[in-house]
């Protein structure tokens, strides 16, 4: 179903994705939203590995399998973050990065 | 030859008091780590004895007089194979004879504490210091080699010092102990430089090499000069100087009569019989090398000592605090002891001198021991050091009038009591080699015997004071210790000292010579009487004759303003044309550039620590951005 | 335009049309549906990709999963009605000049590379293959890491318990520096 699609196509959505995660992360002031940009850069490496197994070694599976396990450390990392999201709600009643800034000098 | 190992027992005991009382004392009840220190130092005392008359009585003594043992010896310090320093125990006639001295004063003034101190804060504390006071000046007379005499020399500086401070609450007692330390330890600063000097001309530190007449010290001494006198004359002069401070010579005596803010115990014992004369000890321990390769440095010996007493005997007259008194005549029975072997020669009857000096040191032991321990039985009853607060105490005190009538009259040379021996032999071998000195020397005998006797009418006879509260005997602790002195400066002077302490441990004939001794005496009955007469009981004599010798007194009763020299020496010149400068230099110039290195880095750190705002999203942004510029460069520009 | 072409042409404009937006949006819960909505177009390159397992898991776990949990949290700590005030306009210039930047030199240096593509003929897979590959100790087999990712799993939901629970570290935590 990929033909007639050069593999540079989907390299640079994938960028396109990662960067748009990245401008994210330095803007943001929520935590949750950093959180969000987070998965946007995760998920847009997941796309370079599918297209580099598809295009470069259809008889291989470790682009696969390398997805699935970062999606399983994703999922990981959404769940504790989130727990400590809600725990720094409780400490500083807020979730704003920028509030959250005990450990300085 | 028989064993004397036993003998390392003599120093180690009581050090090993001293770290029992000085770490446990407070644990221990004071009155149990006072008996503890005293029976220790009976142990030891015990030991000495043995060994005295192990060496002098059974059967040590050779064909051709008594050897140097060295008993024991063990390389403490092992720098390379020529350079090595040694700890052990030399036993010859004056070390054995010192070790006697020693322990028996010590013993005699640790029991007297026990009932001196009584009471007293910091009890264990004393007994303590006591105990690495006795360590250190054993181990300082029975040193093997010049080194590990240095290394005792400074121990009794610091036991010295610790026990001038032991009232460190009085500021007077704190000054005294600093100024006894600090001026001491300037002149042992030459000794230090001695010593170097010394050997590094003749290669080794051991006694026994380096006085040995046919040893290297005399067969190859370098005939190197500076400034007209030899080097080894250089270096004798330089250890002379250390003696000079710890004996309290003139001019560095004037830490001795401070010192005196002390407990009198401590007086007794270190500023009165043992530690003030191991400048003496020095002398004689090397006296060989002075004798036959540096007789200028002897004769330096001879007029320091000389001027020292007579110097000190002058003062003496005129001081009213009766410890002070003391002070100054030891300062000048040492100026004896010292003149005794400045004339002295090595070998035969021409060390008449050498054995005068050391039977001098003997006897003077026992009875300036008894004088300050009667002076702390005084003070005791009275409550004041001043003379002038006393009179009339022979009612009161009757044991401590005794012993101190004794003691003074020892003192004045009146036979047959020990002093006389001693100092008509000094005054004999004055006689034989320089009649300067030995005129000096009479004079001085006189004004020891106006002087010892004026302290003794002023405070038993004199004007009948009023006290307080009666005063009373002091306890058996106290009055035993002056009884057995007192018997010991009666008895001293019979010991047939020429046939055991010589210079060459050979011994000679030596008889009393009626030519000096009878005027001796007849100068030491005429001092008397001229104190019986001045100070038998109140009148106005004394004040007429301080009268007449209008600004001698004076001078004299401010010591001849030494205190003030040195006060201007260094406060007015080395203070401030020496120290001020380098002080203002060490301030702006070191630790200026210091600070300033401290203070940018301070700054630097209070510019930078901003960096670390707690802003995870500056950090993030400084990573990404120094990523993509990592990036670029090795993409693009390293090739 | 084949018609593989027009679909990837348009999961590629939803893509990115949606993330930029969910970076940008002021209303958290739109950024939120705006993930929601990147990872389902995500899913469908997947299945563009033929592979429709990891398609599905994509859904189920990212759509399904991380995005509810997110809405959840959400729904825990802010008011859905509220706007965040906008980022400081310093801030926003230079990351934003800071992605674009690598952004470009990313494609650049794409764009720059020849990618030799495989001539070999593709593997059918299959749910018995994947299964297989995960569990075996073969050579292509991944019996190691899948047992990591399941210890990682358990640890990471323990230590979510634990830290988010009330009364854990953070109250004791909180009482000390109330107490200082």
């Amino acid at each position: 179903m990929s033909a007639g699609i050069p593999v540079q196509f989907f390299l640079i959505l994938a960028t396109v994705m990662f960067f748009a995660g990245i401008y994210g992360f330095l803007t943001r002031r929520n935590l949750i939203t950093i959180l969000m940009s987070v998965e946007l850069i995760l998920n847009s490496v997941n796309i370079n590995f599918m297209a580099f197994n598809r295009y470069l070694y259809p008889n291989k599976l470790e682009g696969m399998f390398f997805s699935i396990f970062v999606i399983a450390v994703a999922a990981c990392e959404a769940a504790v973050a989130i727990a400590i999201i809600i725990n720094i709600y409780r400490r500083f009643t807020t979730i704003n990065v920028e509030d959250v800034n005990e450990m300085k000098f | 030859m028989t064993n004397f190992g036993y003998t390392i027992l003599i120093p180690i005991l009581p050090f090993l008091m001293f770290l029992l009382l000085g770490l446990a004392g407070n644990k221990l009840k004071a009155k149990l780590s006072g008996l503890l220190g005293t029976a220790g130092l009976a142990v030891i005392t015990l030991l000495s004895y043995f060994t005295a008359y192990k060496y002098f009585f059974a059967g040590e003594k050779a064909a051709d007089g008594f050897h140097k043992i060295q008993a024991f010896n063990t390389v403490w310090l092992n720098i390379s194979d020529k350079l090595h320093i040694d700890l052990g125990v030399l036993l010859d006639p004056i070390s054995v004879m010192m070790l006697v001295v020693i322990t028996t004063v010590s013993l005699m003034v640790h029991i007297y504490s026990l009932g001196y101190m009584k009471g007293e804060k910091g009890f264990e504390r004393f007994f303590a210091f006591l105990s690495l006071f006795s360590f250190s000046m054993l181990g300082l007379v029975v040193a093997t080699n010049i080194f590990q005499m240095y290394i005792f020399w400074e121990l009794v500086g610091v036991s010295s010092f610790l026990l001038i401070g032991f009232y460190y609450t009085k500021p007077s007692a704190v000054r005294a102990s600093k100024k006894a330390f600090i001026v001491t330890r300037f002149a042992d600063f030459g000794f230090l430089i001695g010593i170097l000097i010394l050997s590094f001309n003749t290669k080794t530190f051991d006694f026994i090499s380096l006085t040995d007449p046919t040893g290297p010290t005399f067969t190859q001494s370098t005939s190197a000069a500076f400034m007209g006198l030899s080097v080894m004359t250089w270096s004798m002069i330089f250890v002379y100087l250390g003696g000079v401070g710890k004996s309290a010579m003139f001019p560095f005596h004037i830490w001795l009569p401070d010192a005196m803010e002390g407990p009198t115990p401590v007086s007794a014992l270190i500023h009165a019989a043992t530690m003030v004369v191991a400048g003496v000890y020095l002398v004689a321990r090397m006296f060989p090398i002075y004798a036959i390769t540096a007789p200028v440095a002897l004769h330096v010996v001879a007029y320091v000592g000389a001027f020292s007493s007579l110097f000190a005997a002058v003062i003496a007259c005129t001081q009213t605090d009766i410890k002070r008194v003391l002070a100054y005549s030891t300062m000048s029975q040492i100026g004896y002891m010292m003149l005794a072997l400045g004339v002295s020669g090595y070998g035969g009857h021409e060390g008449l001198g050498f054995m005068a000096s050391m039977f001098h040191l003997f006897t003077h032991a026992f009875f300036k021991a008894l004088l300050f321990l009667g002076a702390g039985a005084i003070i005791h009853a009275v409550h004041s050091n001043d003379m002038t607060d006393m009179g009339g105490l022979r009612k009161y005190l009757p044991i401590t009038h005794w012993t101190f009538l004794i003691a003074c009259l020892t003192i004045a040379g009146i036979p047959p009591l020990s002093g006389f021996f001693s100092k008509d032999e000094i005054l004999a071998a004055a006689f034989e080699h320089n009649k300067i000195l030995f005129a000096v020397e009479y004079a001085v005998a006189g004004l020891t015997a106006f002087y010892m006797f004026r302290l003794y009418f002023s405070i038993f006879w004199g004007k009948d004071t009023h006290y307080h509260h009666t005063p009373h005997e002091a306890p058996a602790t106290m009055t035993v210790p002056l009884i057995i002195l007192a018997a010991g400066s009666v008895l001293a002077g019979f010991i047939p000292f020429h046939s055991l302490v010589t210079s060459d441990g050979k011994p000679f004939d030596s008889e009393i010579e009626l030519m000096v001794a009878i005027p001796s005496v007849l100068i030491g009955l005429l001092g008397i009487g001229a104190a019986y007469v001045m100070y038998r009981s109140a009148n106005e004599l004394p004040n007429k004759v301080a009268g007449f010798f209008k600004y001698g007194y004076k001078w004299a009763y401010n010591k001849f303003y030494m205190d003030e020299v040195y006060l201007f020496v260094t406060k007015k010149i080395i203070f401030r044309y020496i120290s001020a400068p380098i002080a203002w230099f060490d301030r702006h110039v070191i630790d200026a550039t210091m600070n300033l290195i401290a203070s940018t880095a301070q700054n630097v750190s209070f510019r930078i620590r901003d960096f670390q705002s707690g802003q995870i999203q500056k950090y993030a942004f400084v990573f990404v951005s120094g990523a993509i510029g990592l990036a670029i460069i090795f993409i693009y520009f390293w090739k | 335009m084949t018609s593989n072409q027009l679909m990837f042409i348009l999961f590629a404009l939803m893509i990115i049309v949606f993330s930029i937006l969910t970076v940008t949006t002021r209303k958290i819960l739109r950024a939120a549906t705006f993930l929601l909505f990147v990872l389902v177009s995500t899913s469908g390159l997947y299945f563009m990709l033929d592979y429709q397992f990891l398609a599905g898991i994509q859904l189920t776990l990212y759509a399904g999963g991380i995005v509810v949990l997110i809405i959840f949290s959400i729904l825990l700590t802010s008011h859905i009605s509220q706007k965040f005030e906008a980022p400081g306009i310093k801030k926003v210039i230079f990351s934003a000049l800071a992605s674009a930047a690598g952004a470009i030199l990313a494609i650049v240096t794409l764009l720059d590379y020849h990618f030799a593509a495989s001539t070999e003929a593709a593997k059918e897979i299959n749910m018995n293959l994947i299964g297989k590959s995960l569990l075996s100790v073969d050579k292509d087999g991944y019996v190691l890491p899948f047992e990591v990712i399941s210890i990682l799993l358990l640890a990471a939901m323990i230590g979510a318990i634990v830290i988010a629970k009330k009364g854990g570290p953070a109250k004791i935590q909180s009482t000390i520096l109330n107490e200082e």
